[in-house]
């Protein structure tokens, strides 16, 4: 698949002298899921500004459609939809008004047909003549992505769609942004919820301190996720390993008064078996033992605390 | 030319417009009603011709002219600054508009309501006192004019405004200040030597001036100069608006 969205080079430092984004360089697939997880001030929020329009970069180049969005900004804004973190809206306009207000500034004909679909999808059509200050904020952010869908973008950045948003609503917009990824877009959500990229995301980004620190398929995530630990307690400490244990690739921790052995559980034999009854032969005994699974979550906050 | 997006921002504006008819339209128009009553019926009738025309008819321009820029000023500053405030400007600065297209619409709408205003302002002044246009075209060149070259600089004022006490510094210390003394109410020649130069740097002055020329004739600056300072004002703003946009001046931090 080719790259709708190819960041070079980016740079951002602020009047301040903060610098938020530091030579990035990222490619988003023509309609892919792309979740790019980050702490708060890793620098999302301004890498999206900069590919929108609504920052300026510092340096670097970025490509939208093949459209450079500071020569051609026409044309690569034109594709984007945005749906921005803080809920900016306008309180007395309605929200047939303020969505098919969206449609006029991206240059768009009138589409009654279409904005009317938009709504629907959202559960909005009841409140289309409604003032949007009365709505709740679940709804005020539905009617931010009917703002963004109202000009049918090719390319939809979703900014902590889900912050503040309950269980339910959570879930039903997961659901309208796959429907989206069917119908060709591509769509980047950025979130510091694990489970959402987890749940969404075809590939998972990584940001922190202004830099990408990972970018990967979910599926060879996943099989990181696949890995799972085994600690046993031993009784009296070891200083050394016998021979016969070489090939388990143990690791002894705390001064010799732990064991532990990494495995695969999707693997043939995992040798758990094996590495029990060699450590019975070995003389080694142990008072307990557990397993742990690393989740997206450790190798994000290892990811995180390393870089 | 995106021209469905400058339809859009103009439509919108103007909804607002309509929306808030009251603080629009309305208060203006009584609030000139009152100074018809104050200053034409009960001064004026005390006061003597100036310029062969009566005090009460002199006025008209001027407060023509005081209500369009203030209200150029108001209209545009708060238009542009109020999606600042709010953060719905990310959806301007993210569309596929250029800069000029944005001041289009936004200084359009602006300038349109207050050219609106001073029409019904006129036709109320007419209600009072009897009024006889000489060049209507010259006369409404400059209310035009005057009206987008303010919107222009409420414009900028909204732009640089970061909160609304700037919003509403600029209108109350420099330019209703700089109307008053603009010969609104009086002829410059009625000022002592010195004071009349001073008058001279103002550039209200000029504005007002051409515009009660256009009604009657009577200018205290000729006409040509009028339309030069009025039209060196409008490049000004414009130099402005291009620099802010092309640095992201107080828009794209």
């Amino acid at each position: 698949m080719s790259s709708i969205i190819s960041v070079a080079n980016l740079s951002k430092t602020y009047g301040s002298g903060f610098k938020a984004l530091k030579n990035v360089n990222l490619d988003i697939k023509q309609g892919e899921i792309f979740a790019l997880l980050g702490p708060n001030g890793a620098g999302k929020t301004t890498l999206i500004s900069i590919i929108c329009g609504i920052a300026n970069p510092s340096e670097g180049r970025v490509l939208v459609g093949g459209e450079d969005i500071q020569t051609s900004y026409r044309k690569a804004r034109s594709l984007i939809g945005l749906v921005p973190q803080e809920l900016h809206t306008d309180a007395f306009e309605s929200v047939w008004a303020t969505v098919s207000f969206s449609r006029g500034l991206f240059g768009k004909p009138k589409n009654p047909a279409h904005i009317e679909k938009v709504l629907k999808d959202l559960s909005l059509w009841d409140k289309k003549d409604n003032k949007i200050i009365t709505l709740s904020g679940g709804m005020k952010r539905r009617v931010m992505i009917a703002k963004a869908l109202s000009h049918e973008p090719q390319i939809l950045f979703l900014d902590e769609p889900t912050a503040g948003v309950d269980v339910e609503l959570r879930k039903g917009m997961w659901e309208v942004v796959r429907t989206l990824q069917q119908s060709g877009v591509t769509i980047i959500l950025t979130t510091h919820y694990i489970e959402e990229a987890e749940e969404m995301a075809d590939r998972i980004g990584v940001i922190n301190k202004g830099e990408i620190v990972l970018v990967e398929d979910k599926a060879t995530l996943m099989q990181k996720l696949g890995r799972k630990r085994l600690t046993l307690h031993l009784q009296g400490k070891v200083t050394s390993l016998p021979e016969s244990l070489a090939h388990y690739e143990l690791d002894l921790c705390d001064n010799g008064a732990t064991l532990v052995y990494d495995y695969d559980t999707k693997g043939e034999r995992t040798g758990i078996t094996s590495l029990l009854s060699d450590l019975r032969t070995a003389g080694i005994r142990f008072n307990d033992l557990d397993t742990t699974q690393s989740s997206l979550e450790d190798i994000f906050v290892d990811l995180v605390r390393t870089s | 030319m995106n021209h469905r997006a400058i339809r859009a921002i103009y439509l919108f504006e103007m909804a607002r417009t309509w929306r808030t008819l009251l603080q629009s339209i309305v208060s203006p128009v009584v609030s000139t009603s009152l100074y018809f009553v104050v200053f034409g019926a009960a001064i004026g009738s005390r006061i003597s011709q100036v310029e062969g025309v009566s005090y009460g008819t002199f006025i008209v321009p001027g407060l023509i002219m005081l209500s369009v820029l203030t209200q150029s000023i108001a209209n545009a500053s708060f238009g542009i600054y109020f999606p600042k405030f709010t953060g719905t400007i990310y959806e301007i600065l993210s569309a596929p508009i250029s800069y000029f297209e944005i001041v289009l619409g936004y200084v359009g709408a602006a300038a349109t309501k207050s050219i609106i205003l001073g029409l019904i302002i006129l036709a109320t002044a007419g209600l009072f006192v009897p009024l006889h246009i000489h060049h209507p075209v010259w006369m409404l060149t400059f209310l035009v004019l005057t009206a987008v070259t303010f919107s222009l600089f409420g414009f900028i004022i909204g732009i640089w405004a970061d909160g609304f006490e700037k919003l509403q510094m600029i209108p109350m210390l420099v330019v209703t200040p700089l109307t008053f003394l603009g010969g609104s109410f009086y002829s410059i020649d009625m000022l002592p030597p010195t004071w009349r130069t001073v008058a001279l740097l103002n550039p209200v002055v000029y504005l007002i001036s051409g515009f009660r020329w256009s009604f009657y004739e009577i200018a205290d600056v000729s006409v040509a100069v009028s339309i030069g300072m009025t039209t060196a004002f409008l490049v000004i703003c414009l130099v402005a608006i291009w620099w802010i946009f092309r640095t992201g001046y107080r828009l794209k931090n």
